[in-house]
């Protein structure tokens, strides 16, 4: 998808007066809260899994090398292929001539967060496939022709009322229409329709959670079986991974899954976790023949070793999404790319470049709870505030801003000027607010006093005082 | 295709100065190591913690003393469904010679479509999280797991193990590789993709039912 992350504020502006948004937005932030609380309150080990968890996450980054080696090797022993892409594009050729050699028509997928990455639909589809999305969220916000605004629950921006409505303008012929207004009723709808889909389906498609060196197996995390019915009934299977994902071995994965569920919905473990490896062996009564990796990099070896190593560590759980109060505010679509929230705030000028990502780093308060709540603890803030001394250093502050902290440096390198010139307009101020000490507007601080009053300054500088008051 | 693979394995060698190898001494040191992370702990029996974190998930589960009691049990949760007596058996050796009820249609295969109910048996229970183990092959097929509404599994008990780290000791220990398909079910499929309302049965079963055997020897 193209990017319109420059244009955060108009993005925000825009969500924070959609009320249905708003509404959609309010019902899910406490539910995800409330429920990973509940579940880290139940398991005493969970910061002994936190430190170990990352302990293995910096162990396999420092030797990624080797391991994605490793891997490979092992894939190939039990059959799969394996095929490394640099960039995105890449990526879509591995997929597309792999669909071609199989004479493939319909692909059925399951989530993946580097497919929206890589925008493998939008390849498929203008290669005249048939592309159907199989997660609930995900089919949702297909055929609703949106981007996903979170990377766990991809349709949460929608309401019960929304979904009916697109699922009955797109399911219904006129006069045959079912009931479609519970839960329960959009749910085996969309069962009923999609179910036909995995039965038809040449070449199936899903992401990755992990891989696992010692086995070659790749791990899906699911809750609605949709992932494994994309990975067992076509004739194909193809993975699309990045290459931080690789873990050392399955006791390394357990480690990790149970951190996985716990900060992502609050679950001890999700209701299937499957590990792939290799194709159907010969004797197999299902699965596909062929099992396909699509090792995906798109930046992330250039974040190896440098300021934003860390973030390599991400296991994708979306807790720091949902604890953001940025992100509650205005939603993953304002931040105009794949990835939203703190996270996304890193990852997105990352990867599709700083002058396109400029104002999310911009866009959050610091306030420290991701940091808090990663079970990686990856330092989201420290990495924010390193995209922007990037960013201020590369000169891609708006010249109004650079030109106020230019002005600003020039006065506090200069003590003495500084200080005659905050008493000059310190009086200058109050007399211009006419002595009531508060301002209804004034110029270049409309965004302010739209909504308040901005308080004149009483008196003197805090310097004068000081130097008054130290007198006996 | 292999101009990426140097590219990138070339970046990483420059970001970690290393000559990169799949067969680095302490690289295999580390991957067949299998050393434990923290290791969550109970005070009940693995049994007892097993089917309380089965019933958390909304699986249920009948227990039935012996191989004996498997038709029993099945008749038993059909009725109780209200499901008809059509099953999709897995060609396992423990589902091999049962004697199903005169009139029943039960056929031992991959699933269709169609199929509302299937059965089939864990490689192992896991306590921790109440889940089931299954690894695809010629006596498990992965689609029986997935595609009936109704999906019904024989787990004998001496099969519980504590964690998943015990699971995989065990398939090691028995299998030696991993097959296709190793599948961790813990209870019925579920969304909570409207309104972040949890909903049973998006696309995989509806239902997941137990049965906990007590004793392994077959009748
Ligand atoms: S940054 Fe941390 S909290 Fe956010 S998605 Fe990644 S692992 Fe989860």
């Amino acid at each position: 998808m193209k990017p319109t992350s420059h244009a955060f504020s108009d993005n925000a502006r825009r969500a924070l007066n959609d009320a249905t948004l708003q509404q959609a937005l309010a019902k899910a932030g406490v539910g995800f809260v409330d429920k990973r609380r509940a579940a880290l309150s139940e398991l005493p080990e969970f910061d002994a899994l936190r430190e170990a968890g990352r302990a293995i996450k910096d162990h396999t980054l420092a030797n990624l090398d080797h391991y994605l080696l490793r891997f490979e090797q092992q894939l190939v022993t039990s059959g799969g292929q394996l095929h490394w892409a640099d960039t995105p594009d890449e990526a879509c050729a591995a997929v597309l001539d792999i669909c071609r050699k199989a004479g493939a028509r319909m692909v059925a997928k399951g989530k993946s967060m580097v497919g929206e990455e890589i925008a493998v639909n939008d390849a498929l589809e203008a290669a005249g496939l048939e592309v159907v999305e199989t997660d609930l969220g995900e089919y949702i916000i297909q055929v609703a022709h949106e981007p996903p605004s979170h990377i766990i629950a991809p349709a949460v921006h929608k309401t019960r009322a929304q979904i009916a409505r697109l699922f009955e303008d797109l399911h219904h012929q006129p006069g045959l229409t079912r009931p479609l207004e519970t839960v329960p009723q959009i749910v085996d709808e969309a069962r009923q329709v999609l179910r036909e889909k995995f039965l038809a389906a040449d070449v199936g498609i899903t992401g990755a959670n992990f891989l696992i060196a010692e086995t070659g197996s790749t791990v899906i995390v699911t809750n609605e079986g949709n992932g494994d019915l994309s990975a067992t009934l076509p004739r194909v299977h193809i993975v699309l991974a990045s290459i931080e994902k690789v873990v050392p071995n399955l006791e390394d994965a357990s480690v990790l899954l149970r951190l996985l569920a716990r900060s992502a919905t609050g679950q001890e473990i999700t209701s299937y976790t499957t590990f792939f490896t290799g194709p159907r062996r010969r004797a197999d009564a299902d699965g596909p023949e062929q099992f396909h990796v699509v090792l995906v990099d798109n930046g992330r070896s250039r974040m190896l070793g440098g300021a934003f190593h860390e973030m390599l560590r991400c296991i994708r759980c979306g807790a720091c999404l949902n604890h953001c109060p940025v992100y509650s505010a205005v939603g993953g679509h304002a931040y105009g790319w794949v990835y939203p929230g703190p996270m996304g705030a890193v990852l997105t000028p990352l990867m599709v470049g700083l002058d396109e990502g400029r104002p999310l780093p911009n866009a959050s308060t610091l306030c420290g709870r991701c940091e808090e709540v990663c079970p990686m603890s990856i330092p989201l803030p420290k990495l924010l505030r390193e995209l922007r001394r990037q960013e201020f250093a590369r000169g891609l502050h708006p010249p109004r801003s650079r030109w106020a902290l230019a002005a600003w440096a020039f006065f506090a390198r200069r003590p003495q000027l500084y200080r005659w010139a905050t008493r000059l307009g310190t009086r200058l101020l109050n007399r211009l607010s006419g002595g009531r000490g508060r301002f209804r507007s004034l110029p270049f601080a409309q965004a302010w006093t739209t909504a308040r009053d901005l308080p004149a300054p009483q008196g003197d500088t805090f310097m004068a005082q000081w130097q008054r008051r130290k007198q006996p | 295709m292999s101009d990426s693979r140097a590219a990138i394995l070339g970046r990483i060698l420059q970001a970690l100065g290393h000559a990169a190898r799949a067969d680095a001494p302490d690289v295999l040191q580390r991957v067949n190591g299998h050393a434990r992370g923290p290791q969550p702990q109970w005070a009940e029996a693995d049994r007892e913690r097993f089917l309380a974190k089965l019933a958390k998930a909304a699986g249920t589960h009948a227990t039935i003393a012996s191989h004996a009691g498997i038709v029993h049990a099945v008749t038993d949760y059909l009725a109780a469904q209200y499901l008809p007596q059509r099953v999709c058996v897995a060609p396992h050796p423990l589902l091999a010679d049962i004697v199903w009820p005169e009139g029943w249609q039960v056929e031992s295969r991959r699933a269709r479509g169609d199929d509302r109910i299937g059965f089939a048996v864990a490689f192992c229970g896991i306590a921790e999280t109440g889940s089931l183990m299954l690894l695809s092959g010629p006596e498990s097929p992965t689609s029986l797991n997935f595609l009936p509404d109704d999906f019904l599994c024989l787990l004998p008990e001496d099969r519980i193990v504590p964690r998943m780290e015990d699971a995989w000791a065990l398939l090691r220990a028995e299998r030696g590789s991993l097959p296709r398909a190793t599948n961790i079910i813990t209870g019925p499929s579920r969304t909570a993709d409207v309104e972040q309302t949890i909903q049973l049965g998006a696309h995989g079963p509806r239902r997941l039912h137990v049965l906990l055997m007590e004793s392994a020897a077959q009748a």
